[in-house]
């Protein structure tokens, strides 16, 4: 703030667009919330009971490692909230109530502060989670219930040939379906993501080649692209996890690549793994790529040759 | 009716969005101000180059239309733009932060003019020679920004074929309507300071290049050039920095400028809309380079609008002229938000290129607190040279001044869009700043040091 009387003289640019850190995640909470709200309606009470505690650990996980390495506390910019409802999307309703609170202080210590914080994890820290806990607690985490009862997932059913028993289009595009607490219903996922890439938070490079590849290469194989395309985590992870900022590729082609690898990684965990799910893996595995698709894809220099960057390196070796 | 250009709007890749703020002085007809009261301080250096040598003492009487300084290398004639005693000959502060050698004029606001030796008339009574001796004789700079000498620009080596003058009517940067309002109320002179230009040229074509947002510019310049097969009007999108030289080339003609290469490299000349005005009195009205056109405005100022003012005037007199402010400012600049030059007072005169004096309060000039980069990708898709601005920052910031070179630092046109877009609210194009100043320092360190350095 400027004295009475005394002109600060910074240097330009002088005027910063409107939106921040914490009003971009704010805007990813905000598409966040139909669907949690269809979420209580279909699973129950219980499913605010595991939102509240993810967000509350994430929160408090920050806040404390922050206190303890005696870093500026950066709480207020809203991402230990996305990390923290992003790890409740992608658990079952019925988990142990402790499970999120751990999930969520190892995305934010281990995966996210660890590295150094917002912006310097190499994976994204909510899927991190997930497939720790995924890992360390494995029967809570594929067991799905409906109104008290255990059933399976329609790409579980899909998986050990049960065809007779999957859910229709409509079922699972509406999300009555058994899953995740936040993967199931399509439609809000879809509206979330359109209203994020409206609002210029992410772009539609890494959902649209995502969603495409596994599409066309499921109808390829041999499968029913649209079933797998509207079944498991594959919405959820195309518009909210695969687009994080930090474990994404910067400009378009980069992304291009990102969603098309984690699109072949999905349909070929789904149709060849042992697993019925593919979506956290793939997305992980490609996490750890962007640093090379960054690098391979960084564009010309405007007035300069193409690629000098990787030529002068190449002088240099010589 | 003339056919634009081409029917769709031509741009460039990159580039942001900001509030463009011109309404509040859009409609604003232009203001003398041509009567100033206070001392009139001439800045030796008023262009790009080296700073003008003072051919006036101390006590001398100058009139108006004298020339009180000559470049010394590369620069352009600094002349005075009232008639008065010589008060002093001494460093004084100028609107880029630093003291420059300057004249002080005592104004006895008579402006008797100084006699002639050339007379008004048509460009096309003159020989290419002599025109561009007007154009240096009027001390004539880029009266964009840059303030490079137009008479050079007008004489780039004979190897290179000039086929591209492009008249630069873009005004990207927010809250300036200094050009736009020059182009309603003077169409004709701008209209033939190009074709003056052009005469340079044989088999050159004239483009005139303008931002979508000016529809009423079109308008206002399309009967002069009507008759004419040699000059175009071309339509851009509305973006900043639209009005980048490199740019605007490249939305005009595809052509790109090579790195550390010049517009005529690629048979281009590009002019500002007020430098057109220049060169058009130059010729038909033989008048030096002595006012311009200031867009006065920004939150704090009561009457903002566009004054017509003499060179060598004080910004704090300009102020006064625009009614003064309504609320104490926090942050005065000369130029634009994007790219102006904060004043750190407002005892500085107006130069041959300024162009803006944005006085802001504390709310507009607020300065938000920087955070960690998010890796959101925002600046690299905003860059208008495709660079890669959140590394860059981090290479500056590391002191890699190598890193900064090989990832082509220097390439940066610091237009603020980096910085403008970034949610984080890194001061990235402030970093580049400064690392581009580190690199050009060690390069001239390194060519006087010989090898022994490098």
């Amino acid at each position: 703030m400027a004295k009475e009387g005394i002109l600060s003289a910074s240097t330009s640019p002088h005027q910063r667009a409107a939106h921040s850190t914490a009003s971009i995640m704010r805007d990813v909470i905000f598409a966040m919330i139909p669907i949690l709200i269809f979420s209580v309606l279909y699973f129950g009470w219980r499913v605010l009971l595991i939102t509240g505690l993810s967000v509350a650990s994430a929160v408090l996980s920050e806040w404390i490692w922050q206190k303890l390495t005696k870093q500026k506390v950066t709480i207020s910019d809203w991402s230990a909230v996305v990390t923290g409802m992003l790890l409740a999307f992608n658990l079952p309703a019925s988990v142990p109530w402790w499970m999120p609170i751990i999930g969520s202080a190892f995305a934010i210590i281990i995966v996210k502060q660890i590295f150094g914080g917002i912006g310097q994890n190499f994976m994204n820290p909510a899927l991190a989670a997930r497939c720790f806990l995924l890992v360390a607690w494995s029967s809570a985490m594929v067991t799905f219930q409906v109104d008290g009862v255990t059933v399976a997932t329609p790409l579980a059913y899909l998986q050990s040939g049960e065809e007779s028993m999957v859910p229709s289009y409509l079922g699972c595009f509406l999300g009555v379906i058994p899953g995740c607490l936040g993967e199931t219903s399509k439609l809000l996922i879809l509206l979330g993501g359109l209203y994020l890439i409206w609002r210029k938070v992410i772009s539609f490079v890494i959902p649209l080649s995502y969603i495409g590849t596994v599409f066309v290469l499921s109808y390829v194989l041999g499968g029913d692209g649209l079933y797998q395309i509207l079944t498991g985590g594959l919405m959820l992870g195309a518009f909210f996890m695969a687009t994080d900022y930090t474990t994404s590729p910067m400009n378009a082609k980069g992304q291009c690549i990102m969603g098309i690898g984690c699109g072949i990684l999905t349909v070929l965990i789904r149709f060849y793994g042992g697993y019925p799910e593919g979506v956290s893996f793939s997305i992980l595995l490609m996490n750890i790529c962007v640093p090379l698709i960054d690098r391979f894809t960084m564009p010309r220099v405007f007035g300069t040759e193409k690629s000098s960057f990787f030529k002068k390196k190449e002088e240099k070796q010589s | 009716m003339k056919k634009l250009y081409s029917s769709v709007l031509r741009t460039f890749k990159g580039g942001v969005h900001p509030p463009d703020e011109k309404r509040h002085t859009a409609d604003i007809a232009i203001q003398d101000f041509m009567d100033p009261k206070g001392d009139m301080v001439f800045p030796m250096l008023q262009h790009l180059g080296a700073p003008c040598r003072p051919v006036v003492k101390k006590g001398d009487f100058v009139l108006r239309d004298q020339v009180i300084g000559e470049p010394d290398g590369l620069g352009a004639l600094v002349y005075s733009s009232v008639s008065g005693t010589v008060k002093d000959v001494k460093p004084m502060p100028h609107p880029n932060g630093s003291k420059v050698m300057s004249v002080v004029i005592e104004n006895d606001r008579q402006y008797t003019t100084m006699e002639k030796d050339i007379q008004p008339c048509s460009y096309k009574e003159l020989s290419a020679e002599q025109i561009l001796d007007r154009i240096r004789r009027a001390g004539i700079v880029g009266m964009g920004g840059a303030g490079f000498p137009t008479h050079i620009k007008l004489s780039p080596p004979p190897d290179k074929k000039i086929d591209h003058i492009i008249l630069n009517a873009s005004e990207c940067e927010p809250y300036l309507t200094s050009d736009y309002r020059v182009m309603l109320e003077d169409s004709w002179r701008v209209v033939n300071g190009l074709r003056i230009v052009l005469s340079l040229f044989p088999g050159a074509k004239g483009y005139i290049a303008i931002e979508s947002n000016k529809p009423d510019a079109f308008q206002a310049l399309q009967p002069y050039i009507e008759d004419e097969n040699d000059i175009e009007l071309v339509g851009l999108k509305t973006k900043y920095p639209q009005g980048g030289e490199k740019q605007l080339i490249h939305a005009v003609t595809h052509r790109e400028v090579p790195s550390g290469g010049l517009p005529a490299d690629i048979g281009c000349i590009v002019i500002n809309v007020d430098t057109s005005v220049a060169i058009s009195r130059a010729i038909t009205q033989a008048r030096p380079l002595q006012r311009r056109i200031v867009t006065v405005t920004g939150d704090c100022v009561k009457n903002p609008g566009n004054y017509r003012v003499r060179i060598g005037t004080s910004f704090r007199e300009v102020l006064e002229a625009a009614g003064g402010v309504t609320k104490e400012p926090a942050k005065i600049i000369c130029g634009g938000p994007m790219m102006g030059m904060a004043l750190s007072s407002l005892d500085v005169p107006v130069i041959k290129t300024s162009s803006c004096l944005l006085v802001f309060s504390d709310s507009k000039a607020y300065l938000p607190e920087e955070s960690a980069c998010i890796r959101c990708g925002k600046c690299i898709q905003a860059c208008p040279m495709h660079l890669q601005p959140y590394e860059l920052n981090q290479l500056v910031l590391r002191r890699d001044w190598d890193g900064f070179i090989k990832w082509h630092g220097p390439e940066c046109i610091e237009c603020g869009s980096c910085s403008y877009i970034c949610p984080a609210k890194r001061h990235l194009t402030q970093t580049c700043k400064l690392g581009r100043q580190v690199v050009a320092a060690m390069r001239k360190q390194a060519a006087k040091g010989g090898k022994s350095h490098g």
